[in-house]
């Protein structure tokens, strides 16, 4: 049953074929057996997602069905879930219950369908292997030696385990895309504010996007679908209509205008990922699109620029960690001072505290202008040459990540070569253009991920190329040894 | 310019995190090298170029100023570390 899309899963569920109860009880079984050494989950809600497929059971016998109703998903850990630990991979909400529902697990619920549990993350989405999670790695089901990527970490891994059918994640500077790309799976960031950041813990706000994890980009389609659209909650919310993404998935590619940045296929690029994504471009190829290279010049520029605007609104967004509301307190305080500084010195690990000295820094008297308002200025030249770019192209295309996926410990120590991994990913956000994820042929016996951009609201014609690649290919379907 | 760990004292009050003397160190190497990656930034001149606050450059949506919420104090209390007739409890502020 897990090697099923969720159009399959659907499919047999209306046959009856088999409940949504067995088919939750068959991933539980999974999830006991397989994950304790791969450790994607945070928490397992067995008695409640048997709950929600016993509803979602009864819902169908009553013909009150959507595609998703019964299909079993996971939520990264930094959606709060009413009623379920929600820790965002951090010692300091390991006791938080989240007293409310994120607007993405609302929408989920609602289309019906099932939560298993909450998957493992980088702490507070700050990593890009999922080594900062206060719960420990998770490991990479295609090589356990290797990290899942991050910061969505486990949400990657678990799809690609077939723990669950799909899973939610979120991107700032490439956590979906990243750990998708590392664990061989399909992860779309959207545009920014195409899907409502209500409940969804705040790390960076101007550059956060929650988005699906899948099998297939059918399957992302069907997530998306239900994820996307306005909320009066979010204020950044776009009012853009939700256009049907599942409608244009088989449209045609003849004509398809495809940029490749020189700046993406460059020095620092592995020679086997760049073989693998010249492989899939020449599949494009075949499909009838065109490619054109195109320069982005300034993306050079897009780490530099994102480690001042993520940590300088990270620092202001954890500054709510006071100890005071919700989260660790510590013991015995002093005082007030004392009460939020051993707080917050207990609760936050290594990572986090770094990006919240780094960002209090740049905010400080005097450095405004050095720093925050100058990478401001660097995130419109950035955003201005998609904006050329898309002038000519209809999407472009590149590695998603420099490398395959990296051994567990060997950039856990120095926090700028693990930041130049999200090298290709940081600049979408930071201009807050969507793009995608999916894999292609493996390198180093290893998964590659090829990342494709559009243009705003352009969620639609990712899908779409990304679909066709799929159906004639069918790299997405390969399925780590031991997890079949 | 680079940071000394005095800057790193500063920083961490400002930042409301307390640090040990034996934690000082890396933190001067790790901010240190952080700000070097971002010192990339001044190789492009940016004089005449705004600033850019959102990505679509929207403006922010505003509502009328009305309750729309429900009061889910007792809800939300309830994840407190401590609190006692509805109110949060911090050590003694004021003498």
């Amino acid at each position: 049953m897990h090697e099923k899309s969720i159009a399959e899963i659907d499919e047999g569920l209306r046959n009856g074929d088999f409940t949504s109860v067995e088919l939750t009880r068959h991933y539980l079984e999974r999830i006991e057996r397989l994950d304790p050494h791969l450790n994607s989950f945070i928490t397992v809600a067995a008695d409640t997602a048997l709950e929600a497929a016993e509803h979602a059971d009864s819902r169908r016998r009553a013909g009150d069905q959507g595609v998703l109703t019964g299909i079993p998903i996971a939520h990264k850990d930094i959606f709060c879930t009413y009623g379920l630990k929600t820790s965002c991979g951090s010692y300091m909400l390991d006791s938080f219950i989240a007293p409310y529902s994120a607007t993405v697990v609302e929408r989920l619920e609602l289309a019906g369908a099932v939560v298993l549990g909450k998957t493992n993350m980088d702490e507070f989405a700050m990593g890009s292997s999922n080594e900062t999670s206060w719960y420990g790695p998770v490991k990479n089901p295609w090589d356990e030696t290797k990290v899942p990527g991050g910061s969505s970490g486990g949400s990657a891994a678990s799809v690609a385990a077939r723990l669950c059918a799909a899973a939610t994640g979120t991107d700032t500077g490439g956590s979906i895309r990243q750990p998708a790309a590392l664990c061989g799976v399909t992860g779309i960031k959207p545009t920014y504010g195409r899907i409502s950041r209500w409940g969804m813990i705040a790390f960076a706000s101007s550059l956060d996007q929650a988005g699906p994890m899948a099998r297939s980009a059918q399957d992302a389609a069907l997530l998306l679908q239900a994820m996307a659209g306005f909320d009066p909650r979010d204020s950044t919310c776009a009012q853009e209509p939700v256009p049907d993404y599942g409608a244009g998935l088989e449209t045609d590619l003849k004509g398809l205008r495809i940029g490749l940045p020189k700046e993406y296929f460059s020095e620092g690029l592995d020679a086997g990922v760049a073989a693998s994504i010249q492989t899939a471009i020449d599949e494009y190829k075949r499909l009838g699109a065109e490619t054109r290279e195109i320069s982005l010049p300034n993306s050079p520029l897009s780490v530099p620029t994102y480690y001042v605007v993520a940590p300088a609104e990270c620092s202001s967004n954890l500054a709510r960690f006071d100890g005071v509301r919700y989260g660790h307190r510590c013991k015995k305080p002093r005082d007030l001072e004392d009460l939020y500084k051993r707080s917050r010195a207990e609760g936050f690990g290594a990572e986090v505290k770094r990006r919240i000295m780094i960002g209090t820094y740049v905010l400080s008297a005097g450095y405004y202008d050095a720093y925050y308002l100058k990478s401001q200025k660097l995130r419109h030249l950035i955003s201005d040459d998609f904006k050329r770019a898309f002038e000519q192209v209809d999407v472009i295309m590149g590695p998603t990540s420099p490398t395959t996926a990296f051994p567990l410990g060997d950039k856990k120590d120095d926090p700028v070569a693990m930041y130049l991994n999200d090298i290709y990913t940081i600049a979408t956000n930071l201009a807050g253009l969507p793009g995608i994820s999916i894999p292609v042929a493996p390198a180093n016996g290893l998964p590659v991920g090829l990342q494709i951009i559009g243009n705003y609201f352009q969620e639609g014609r990712l899908l779409n190329a990304a679909h066709k690649l799929q159906q004639t290919t069918g790299w997405h379907l390969a399925t780590p040894p031991g997890f079949e | 310019m680079s940071l000394d760990r005095s800057d790193v004292d500063k920083i961490a009050h400002l930042a409301r995190i307390r640090i040990s003397d034996d934690e000082k160190d890396r933190y001067v190497q790790d901010l240190n090298n952080i700000l070097d990656l971002v010192e990339q930034m001044n190789a492009v001149d940016t004089d005449g170029i705004s600033p850019m606050a959102h990505p679509l450059r929207m403006v922010q949506r505003l509502r009328h100023d009305e309750p729309s919420e429900p009061n889910r104090r007792e809800r939300f209390q309830g994840v407190a570390p401590a609190t006692e007739d509805g109110l949060y409890l911090v050590p003694k502020v004021i003498e």
